[in-house]
């Protein structure tokens, strides 16, 4: 789905990240983790085309994502469902419309039944917030309509940056219980999180890789945690 | 397909134009500025249709209209009036010329002296009337032609002293497009500023829209959308309200000469119609491009 060869990526500040090679198979489920400021979020823009490698190749569905002019970056947007480390919301539309907007950009909101979006965000458990707007929500309905949000298109990828960044623990093991749900239904999940806790707890439900920044490289955690 | 693109940009879809929060300032900025330009849109165009009216009527009155006058003693009359024929007919610019017969000349004269005028005593001179054709008249060869061949002729242009009326005329008509141009480029100019100022105020909507998927045309589409019907609405108020300004001249009269004719005219009428239609065009073209630009610097 995702490929990644010997990418580095510097900017001004330096280089943060150096020959990282890495293959998201379909259907897998993978944990990025590293300390803050390893460059967990960097590797996740390289992988949707937020950012350009310095040098490597990326490919995503078979294309160089170099290569890609503005319009195709856009269609590749709707085909990897990204949660935002600061996910942001329309702020004068309703969380409805917001969850919906994927499909009103790709011009398919005629598609989406009232129905659909309603089982939606009652699966993320916002049913009853649909006109709330996001001012209104808290760091744990954000999250999940974040998430929400990022799904609806049906991409096959879906990457989440700290997606249990401000919330309590019960929440966060709520929204891990969403990301394995949507691994279980096929699509390849990307986690980056910093909370080694997250990844323990979540090791005995699903079959996770956990992958390492550390020293500005890519490392394949062992048993360790 | 240019012309499909631009249908489907300006199809009204409310729920896609709800991205764009309405922003007070520049909506309030473009509805002004394009009523503002609507109306002078207007006096210009009155300006430079009765100016273009003006300089047609008296170029018209100018064209083929010379007379050239036989001043001889009586007995000569007939003999110069052959001679200057002959010299008219061999003249480039001259399509025809005819001697007046002495009852065309008694009609002349008669609402001034009265229909029982002894003509053929009175030492009137005879009249030649000379129709103009191309390539025009050269009347300064010409006088110089007869004062050797006809020494009692006397050529009378007596319209060439409106021709620079015309020029004017042809001026003011001028100065009319070159005003309506300008208000188009200015309000090209303010709402491309206006579109700018509404694009850099909602960046964080467009990166919102981008990180969802949406394409630089739907994002731009709803910028485009909303300036276009706005400035559409902003000219159609302003060039109802210079109509009514218009409307409210006074009546052309003859004893009003040029001002009072500054009116719209018949089939003139239909064209302020187009302004509101010009304004939305201008405004559209301006947010495109300003938001293609500025979607370009974005990314
Ligand atoms: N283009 C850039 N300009 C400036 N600083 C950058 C840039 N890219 C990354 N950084 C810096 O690199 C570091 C890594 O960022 P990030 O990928 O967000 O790490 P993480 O998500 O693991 O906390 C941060 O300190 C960030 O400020
Ligand atoms: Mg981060």
């Amino acid at each position: 789905m995702i490929e990644l060869e010997n990418v580095s990526y510097s900017y001004g500040g330096g280089e943060l990240l150096r020959d990282v090679s890495l293959q998201l198979q379909p259907g897998s489920f993978h944990f990025l983790t590293g300390p803050s400021g390893a460059g967990k979020t960097t590797l996740l823009k390289l992988c949707y085309g937020a950012l350009l490698a310095t040098s490597g190749r990326i490919a995503a569905f078979g294309e160089d994502i170099a290569r890609l002019d503005r319009d195709q970056m856009a269609l590749l947007r709707r085909r990897i469902g990204v949660v935002h480390q600061d996910c942001r919301f329309l702020d004068h539309m309703t969380l409805a419309e917001n969850v919906a907007l994927p499909l009103m950009v790709s011009g398919r909101a005629d598609e989406s039944h009232g129905a659909d979006l309603a089982e939606l965000l009652t699966w993320v458990g916002l049913g009853s917030r649909m006109d709330a707007l996001p001012p209104e929500l808290s760091g744990g309905e954000r999250q999940r309509a974040a998430l929400a949000r990022a799904v609806i298109l049906s991409p096959d990828v879906v990457l989440a940056d700290e997606p249990t960044g401000n919330v309590d623990w019960e929440m966060s093991q709520r929204l891990m219980q969403l990301l394995i749900e949507l691994n279980r239904m096929g699509k390849t999940v990307v986690i980056a999180t910093h909370d080694l806790s997250l990844i323990r707890a979540a090791k005995s439900h699903v079959q996770a890789r956990v992958l390492r920044i550390s020293q500005r490289r890519l490392h394949l955690a062992g048993a360790d945690l | 397909m240019i012309g499909q693109d631009i249908r489907t940009l300006l199809r009204r879809d409310t729920r896609a134009d709800r991205v764009v929060p309405p922003t007070g300032f520049t909506a309030h900025l473009t509805l002004f500025v394009s009523g503002a330009m609507a109306f002078l849109a207007v006096f210009a165009l009155a300006l430079s249709l009765a100016a273009g009216r003006l300089a047609d009527r008296w170029a018209s009155e100018l064209a083929g209209a010379a007379t050239l006058r036989i001043n001889a003693p009586v007995e000569q009359r007939a003999a110069q009036t052959q001679a200057a024929l002959e010299v008219l007919k061999q003249t480039p610019g001259v399509a025809s010329a005819r001697a007046l017969s002495a009852e065309e000349q008694a009609a002349l004269l008669a609402p001034w002296f009265g229909p029982d005028l002894p003509l053929d005593t009175l030492p009137v001179p005879q009249l030649i009337e000379i129709i103009e054709g191309e390539p025009g008249l050269d009347t300064m060869g010409l006088r110089l032609r007869l004062a050797a061949e006809v020494p009692g002729a006397v050529l009378d242009d007596h319209s060439r002293w409106r021709e620079p009326l015309v020029d004017a005329a042809h001026s003011l008509r001028r100065l009319g497009w070159i005003s309506i141009l300008l208000i188009g480029g200015a309000t090209a100019a303010m709402i491309t500023l206006a579109a700018n100022a509404s694009l850099a105020a909602n960046a964080q909507i467009i990166e919102v829209l981008r990180q969802v998927g949406a394409r630089d045309r739907f994002i731009a589409g709803a910028f485009v959308r909303r300036f276009t019907w706005r400035a559409f609405f902003g000219a159609v108020v302003g060039t109802i309200l210079g109509l009514t300004g218009v409307l409210l001249l006074p009546e052309a009269s003859d004893a009003g000469g040029f001002l009072t004719g500054l009116g719209f005219q018949g089939a003139d009428w239909v064209l302020p119609a187009v302004i509101p239609v010009l304004g939305a065009a201008v405004a559209f073209a301006a947010t495109w491009s300003a938001a293609r630009r500025k979607l370009k610097e974005l990314s």
